[in-house]
């Protein structure tokens, strides 16, 4: 039942209760604990919402940071990573195998707002060797869902 | 001028979906739960790989009986799951559909007057199919009291001197039924005392809902009466690719294959190599569309129940086929007043065989978000019926 309801839930957390439990074909109650236990141990850490903030009037930019730093004795990659992520305008750390290290998502409200945290506060840490940044310009399909076009049922409307 | 038409063909009855069709096709805004495929994509990379094949300049016939690749995946499919081994060289064959590989076996086996047997409420082609063939259809009419099984005594009952084929169409379109172990291995006893041949269509096969769906082939002493159907259309959203298969004894699949050459030649190219990949990479996506309609079937039988209509519990394919006795309407009349008055387009089982009479096919080849506006729309409906009738 777990594995059901992450994947359900992954795609759709507004998914009401009773509901989950109909079509998981199980008890509400059960649904319920299975989805404190889950809070619980951290396994279901928020419940967001997908945004494509393109069609609103807000403006955002979004980057993506390699940033090759030098890992700390005892330490690794741990420390500097930790001093990223702490930036609230930073959405996502990963340490990344490959040509570097961290990859780092950012928020910004500009293209200026972005520039300045690079050259200001990320490539300025101790540890951090180099930086590139890639601006996104456009996104087609974000976190499974396909952005750019609206799914049309085309088929007949009657068939044997 | 003279008669241009053959008598047997004009004496076919149209399908009676058809008319159903014409009148749902001319309202532009109503909600279908009228559709016999999957509502999803084929899968992106078996749509890849039919179109790399094309890019790869692989647009010539294949051989008549098919691609020499896709038998051996169709074959080491069955062989997984059913635990049968049949030979890629002799005893396969890849067909426009499953429906040719209805048409084929009938046209392969039937001498004139020979009785087919086919128990209805079942898919439209069967009847048409074994009339073309020269056959005589022998209808079975299965019960909701038997969830729509078929059983021993009814298939006793039905089996004359001339009778030779029985149609096994199971999980079944449009009741949802399956035949589980148990009920194939009462019905196999007959078919071997009474020394008749079956064609199974498992198109549905891996739409189960219970235990995995199991052949009539894996019983003792049956692989060798029977013609096995199934095919890419369900089990992979496949529907347009036309793409189906059988499998046979040696005997029976040479004359279905001569058939197939003179009359179709080969299936096409490009539809072979993407169900080669279907074969071969598809399983995970077969497992995650049955997930998404078992929950579907299980929101409508929820619904079903909240309303307090009937429907016994289906297990297959992805239909429902609840009971509107209790209105006192035709099947038809009950389909239309619902088309009418709630733009909510359904089958009339009646298009399914006459004892389809008092039933609805409702397919969930939908999103949960259609099902749920469609069933509170029948829902307003019944609600309104049940008190027009309080009133009478």
């Amino acid at each position: 039942m777990r594995e059901q309801i992450l994947a359900i839930i992954e795609k759709n957390s507004r998914i009401d209760l009773k509901e989950l439990a109909v079509i998981l074909g199980v008890e509400e109650i059960d649904v319920v604990n299975e989805l404190g236990a889950l809070e619980k141990e951290g396994v279901i850490c928020g419940y967001h919402t997908m945004i494509d903030w393109e069609k609103t009037s807000i403006e955002k930019v979004t980057a993506l940071i390699e940033v090759r730093i030098t890992p700390q004795r005892g330490q690794g990659f741990d420390n500097i990573a930790e001093r990223i992520y702490k930036y609230p305008e930073v959405n996502s750390v990963y340490l990344i195998s490959g040509g570097y290290d961290l990859l780092v998502t950012l928020e910004g409200k500009s293209l200026k707002a972005v520039s300045s945290f690079v050259s200001d506060k990320l490539s300025t840490l101790d540890g951090v060797l180099s930086t590139a940044t890639h601006f996104i310009l456009k996104k087609y399909k974000d976190h499974g869902t396909i952005l750019t076009k609206k799914h049309e049922d085309t088929r007949e409307k009657i068939t044997p | 001028m003279r008669n241009p038409l053959a008598d047997k063909v004009v004496q076919v009855k149209p399908s009676g979906i058809r008319k159903f069709f014409d009148i749902v096709s001319e309202m532009k805004d109503a909600i279908s739960l009228g559709v016999g495929e999957p509502d999803f994509d084929t899968p992106w990379h078996i749509r890849d790989e039919g179109i790399y094949s094309l890019e790869k300049g692989r647009t010539f016939y294949t051989s008549n009986a098919g691609l020499r690749e896709l038998k051996v995946e169709i074959v080491k499919y069955i062989e997984r799951s059913q635990n049968v081994s049949y030979d890629a060289d002799h005893e396969v064959i890849v067909t426009v559909g499953g429906s040719e590989a209805i048409d084929l076996a009938l046209r392969a086996m039937i001498n004139p007057g020979d009785e087919v047997l086919i128990p209805q409420p079942s898919y439209v082609s069967y009847e048409p199919c074994a009339i073309l063939a020269d056959a005589v259809p022998v209808i079975i009419e299965l019960k909701e009291e038997n969830e729509f099984r078929l059983t021993a005594d009814e298939l006793r009952d039905a089996i004359t001197e001339k009778t030779k084929i029985l149609i096994l169409p199971f999980p079944n379109n449009p009741t949802g039924a399956i035949m589980e172990k148990k009920d194939l291995e009462a019905i196999a006893e007959v078919i071997r005392e009474k020394d008749i041949f079956v064609i199974s269509d498992e198109i549905y096969a891996e739409l189960t809902y219970k235990e995995k769906h199991v052949s009539i082939v894996t019983l003792p002493g049956m692989k060798e009466r029977t013609v096995l159907i199934n095919g890419f259309s369900k089990a992979y959203a496949m529907t347009g690719w036309r793409l189906g298969y059988a499998l046979a004894p040696k005997e029976i699949m040479e004359q279905m294959i001569k058939i197939h050459q003179f009359a179709i030649m080969c299936a096409p190219t490009t539809s072979q190599y993407a169900a080669v990949e279907a074969l071969r990479n598809g399983d995970d996506d077969v497992a995650s569309m049955r997930e998404s309609y078992n929950q579907r079937r299980r929101f409508l039988m929820h619904r079903f129940r909240e309303m307090g209509l009937t429907c016994f519990e289906p297990y297959g394919a992805f239909y429902v086929f609840p009971c509107i006795k209790e209105f006192g309407m035709t099947s038809e009349a009950f389909a239309e007043r619902l088309l009418a008055e709630e733009k909510v387009a359904v089958v009339p089982g009646t298009a399914f065989g006459d004892c389809g009479e008092g039933f609805l096919r409702i397919s969930y080849a939908y999103s949960l978000e259609n099902l749920k506006v469609a069933l509170g729309k029948i829902d307003h409906f019944i609600t309104r019926l049940r008190a027009q009738q309080g009133r009478n």
